[in-house]
């Protein structure tokens, strides 16, 4: 089997004494479309800032494509970063800038592209998610689903191997969101990209997500992992069970 | 092995890497060599990503055929609908002169209109609250007062220091040529009372405050707090605008009358290197300066107060959306302000004249 293309290894976060998550370990296989999973408050954004390097570990190590991010600096941190690509919940998008424009802001900055062609490659990334037509409009004059979908066509502008997305189906309408889920499945199959997505949002874990990686804040680190279908069948653990079934309490 | 691109006659042989970097020293290259007749022989292409596959694509809009791509590497290029040629919608023609002025015009007939509004509405709110006193927010109105006025005390201090020094120097050169430096203490003392302590420190409210004004209550647009309040029946006018109205309308005053004494006290000093005590000083203004002269100016700067607020709440209650719209209003609530502040100045000069006060 090759390499993981994500390894997270004794992963201990903490913000001065408040631990989140201690002591949290797990690997994501290249191509995979893993959930991160758990209630409010249970860490699961704590997790992800760590994952794309905002925030530094108070101990423990993430490994991404082989290189640690957590120990990496300089012009070598700034490749890792330029290898995956994060939406963020609101978008994130460059108010100040078309869409087109945040697009192109990736390219410009980390490749030798010359400006016909970053226009080029920015407008065939939003061909991708749709968003052609609305190349030239600004951010705010999208819907939540489009500024969604944009925000992935500049994660996408660099053709990272990983993909992280946090809450992609928050705020948006069950049809939206279910295009939103084809979109992330198409471009996993199609470019073979990995995929770390944050998400309570039941229906769009069954139907994009090859794993589920469940949290909790009592035990501030993974009290389940596996797929979705087994997590909510067969866990032996309520809490677990629980979440699946929207709360109610298992008989 | 990074990109390399060979032509030969029409064929054009791609090899190597085509990834950003590959993709980045032959595309140039690439562009120029494409026409209707050339075919692309992809055979020796080792890696293509999106990039390599967007430069494919450009080739085969440019007429191009793509012969030999590897099986991996077809599906990303079948991806992005190759056949299907980019839509590049067409920029709006720019408007002419005449068209440019026209809607500059018309911008500012409605900008005027808007502010005429605000002010009305703001006039109407007011007389309600006259009305009924207890619906004034009191704690918003005091902790804008302390934010507008006693923390500007610093710069409000340094500023009217120098005044004052800077003022009593400069003629107190020229005056003493006449032996006339005594009368330097009246000429500052009535230039400070009349105008520069009340256009000064409006001109810094509008820096501090007017534009916090905008910024603050922008904000609180773009995160929909606005529309909150406006749907919890909690008019903003009365929530918001208000209190800031009033908290710098009465502490404006305040301030410049505190100006005026720090930049008369620094005057004073400046003249005791001329041999002229500080009490004789004290006594010249005293003689010289009087109620109606202060009264001016504390009117002013009442005025100055009103309506530096009243642009700065309205260019944050006309914020647009984004992060930038907030930095607009800021600006723009600052240069309005300073704006009104010259003409409002003008205009009291005028009427001052006419009036003889």
């Amino acid at each position: 089997m090759s390499e993981p293309i994500i390894r997270v290894e004794n992963l201990t976060c903490a913000y001065g004494d408040n631990v989140v998550l201690r002591d949290v370990s797990f690997e994501v296989a290249r191509g995979e479309v893993l959930t991160v999973l758990g209630g409010s408050g249970c860490g699961k954004s704590t997790l992800l800032k760590h994952l794309i390097g905002l925030e530094h570990p108070t101990a423990g190590q993430v490994w991404l494509n082989g290189r640690e991010l957590t120990a990496t600096g300089g012009e070598a941190r700034r490749d890792i970063l330029a290898s995956f690509g994060v939406a963020y919940q609101a978008g994130a998008l460059f108010g100040s800038m078309s869409v087109l424009e945040n697009v192109m802001l990736p390219l410009a900055e980390h490749t030798q592209l010359d400006a016909p062609a970053r226009e080029i490659v920015a407008r065939l990334k939003l061909r991708e998610v749709g968003l052609e037509q609305y190349a030239d409009y600004a951010p705010a004059n999208l819907s939540g689903g489009m500024q969604k979908r944009a925000a992935i066509a500049r994660a996408l502008a660099l053709d990272p191997a990983i993909l992280f997305l946090d809450e992609p189906s928050a705020g948006l309408d069950p049809i939206t969101s279910s295009e939103l889920d084809a979109l992330i499945l198409r471009l996993a199959r199609a470019l073979h990209l990995t995929f770390v997505v944050v998400t309570h949002e039941l229906a769009s874990i069954f139907a994009i997500a090859d794993r589920g990686l469940m949290l909790d804040k009592q035990e501030q680190g993974i009290i389940a992992v596996g797929k979705p279908a087994d997590l909510r069948d067969h866990h032996p653990d309520p809490r677990v069970t629980r979440f699946f079934r929207r709360g109610e309490e298992t008989v | 092995m990074s990109a390399t691109l060979q032509r030969d006659g029409a064929r054009i042989v791609l090899s190597g890497r085509l990834d950003a970097t590959g993709c980045a020293t032959i595309w140039q290259a690439a562009r120029d060599a494409a026409s209707k007749e050339s075919t692309v022989d992809a055979s020796d292409v080792s890696y293509c990503d999106g990039i390599g596959a967007a430069l494919l694509f450009d080739l085969i809009q440019r007429g191009a055929r793509i012969e030999g791509l590897a099986e991996r590497f077809a599906p990303l290029l079948a991806e992005l609908d190759p056949d299907q040629p980019l839509l590049i919608p067409e920029t709006p023609k720019p408007e002419g002169r005449l068209a440019a002025i026209g809607h500059f015009a018309a911008g500012w007939w409605r900008e005027t209109r808007d502010v005429i509004g605000f002010i009305g509405e703001a006039t109407v709110s007011s007389w309600a609250i006259l009305r009924r006193p207890r619906e004034l927010r009191l704690g918003e109105t005091l902790r804008v007062a302390a934010s507008a006025g006693a923390d500007a005390l610093p710069i409000v201090s340094l500023i009217a220091f120098l005044l004052g020094v800077i003022l009593a120097f400069q003629s107190a050169i020229p005056m003493r040529q006449f032996g006339a430096e005594l009368f330097v203490a009246n000429l500052v003392g009535l230039s400070l009372v009349r105008e520069l302590a009340p256009l000064m420190t409006a001109v810094l409210l509008a820096g501090r405050t007017g534009a916090a004004f905008a910024a603050e209550i922008g904000t609180m647009k773009v995160n929909q707090e606005i529309d909150a309040l406006t749907t919890m029946g909690l008019d903003p006018m009365r929530f918001l605008v208000l209190p800031r109205l009033i908290a710098v309308a009465l502490t404006a005053p305040l301030l410049t009358l505190y100006a005026e004494l720090v930049g008369m006290f620094g005057a004073a000093l400046v003249l005791t290197g001329f041999d002229i005590p500080l009490a004789t000083s004290a006594s010249q203004i005293q003689g010289f300066v009087n109620l109606s002269d202060f009264l001016t100016g504390l009117g002013k700067a009442f005025v100055f107060g009103l309506g530096i607020a009243t642009i700065g709440c309205l260019r944050g209650l006309r914020t647009g959306s984004g992060a930038r719209a907030v930095g607009a209003s800021a600006t723009s609530a600052d240069v309005q302000g300073i704006v009104m502040l010259v003409v409002a100045d003008g205009l009291f000069a005028i009427a001052f004249y006419y009036l003889g006060w």
